[in-house]
């Protein structure tokens, strides 16, 4: 494995760490908005299983929310596409 | 006697809401498109005007689609919403992850433009349409016809 390692040129060894960087950095950066959404939907199904009446107004408050909460992993998606080699 | 809806006649009682705010920034979005890739054509050439354009499409695609996941889930059961609402964030950020990749790798892409346009215009289309339909939920008489 070190033998490995020490053939490998530092450029490349760069360039994998970079990779593996930005591949750990947009997953961890797709967990709150997973956790924000998860938060999101499940109050907006609460208030829609309790007033049926007003989904209406629900489905477009948690739509934006969701939109919204989208952004930051998007933001994560933007850093692996700089990130990527 | 309980006399309220039953959370399966949902989508009877109410109309698509998502896909109306999805189409009103899909229309707003082809606004401000030629500002984004104007800035895109002058600052990265020919690379920067696709890379622009790719992001308003992916912007544009992930708003309707996110509808559409809704609308129809919705019409199933609220169970169906809230799994096919998570299971289609993780879809569409894979689907956006995968149509990046593949122009990345032909070696059309050009990164800084198209980070700029994908979130100052998924930022920016949200807030305004937020504005919009605070102001039209608050005062349904202000709703514009057209």
């Amino acid at each position: 494995m070190l033998n490995v390692l020490a053939q490998t040129a530092a450029g490349e060894m760069l360039e994998g760490l970079k990779a593996i960087g930005a591949g750990l950095g947009y997953g961890l950066a797709a967990i709150g908005p997973g956790v924000g959404i998860g938060t999101v939907v499940g109050n907006a199904i609460s208030s829609m299983a309790r007033q049926p009446e007003s989904a209406g107004m629900v489905r477009t408050t948690m739509f934006l929310g969701i939109a919204f909460t989208e952004a930051l992993a998007l933001i994560g998606f933007v850093v692996f596409i700089l990130l990527m080699p | 006697m309980n006399d309220a809806a039953p959370v399966n006649e949902l989508e009877s009682l109410d109309p698509a809401t998502e896909t109306a705010i999805a189409r009103d920034l899909t229309r707003r979005a082809i606004w401000v498109a030629p500002a984004f890739l104007l800035v895109g054509l002058l600052g990265w050439g020919l690379d920067g005007l696709l890379s622009s354009a790719l992001a308003l499409v992916l912007v544009a695609v992930n708003f309707r689609l996110g509808a559409a996941i809704i609308t129809r889930a919705a019409q199933i059961s609220i169970n169906a919403l809230y799994g096919a609402v998570l299971g289609g964030y993780v879809a569409r950020l894979a689907l956006m992850t995968a149509v990046v990749l593949v122009v990345k790798a032909v070696g059309l892409l050009a990164t800084v433009p198209f980070a700029i346009t994908l979130l100052v215009t998924h930022l920016g289309l949200l807030a305004w349409e937020s504005r919009h339909v605070a102001m039209t939920l608050a005062a349904p008489g202000l709703k514009p016809t057209k």
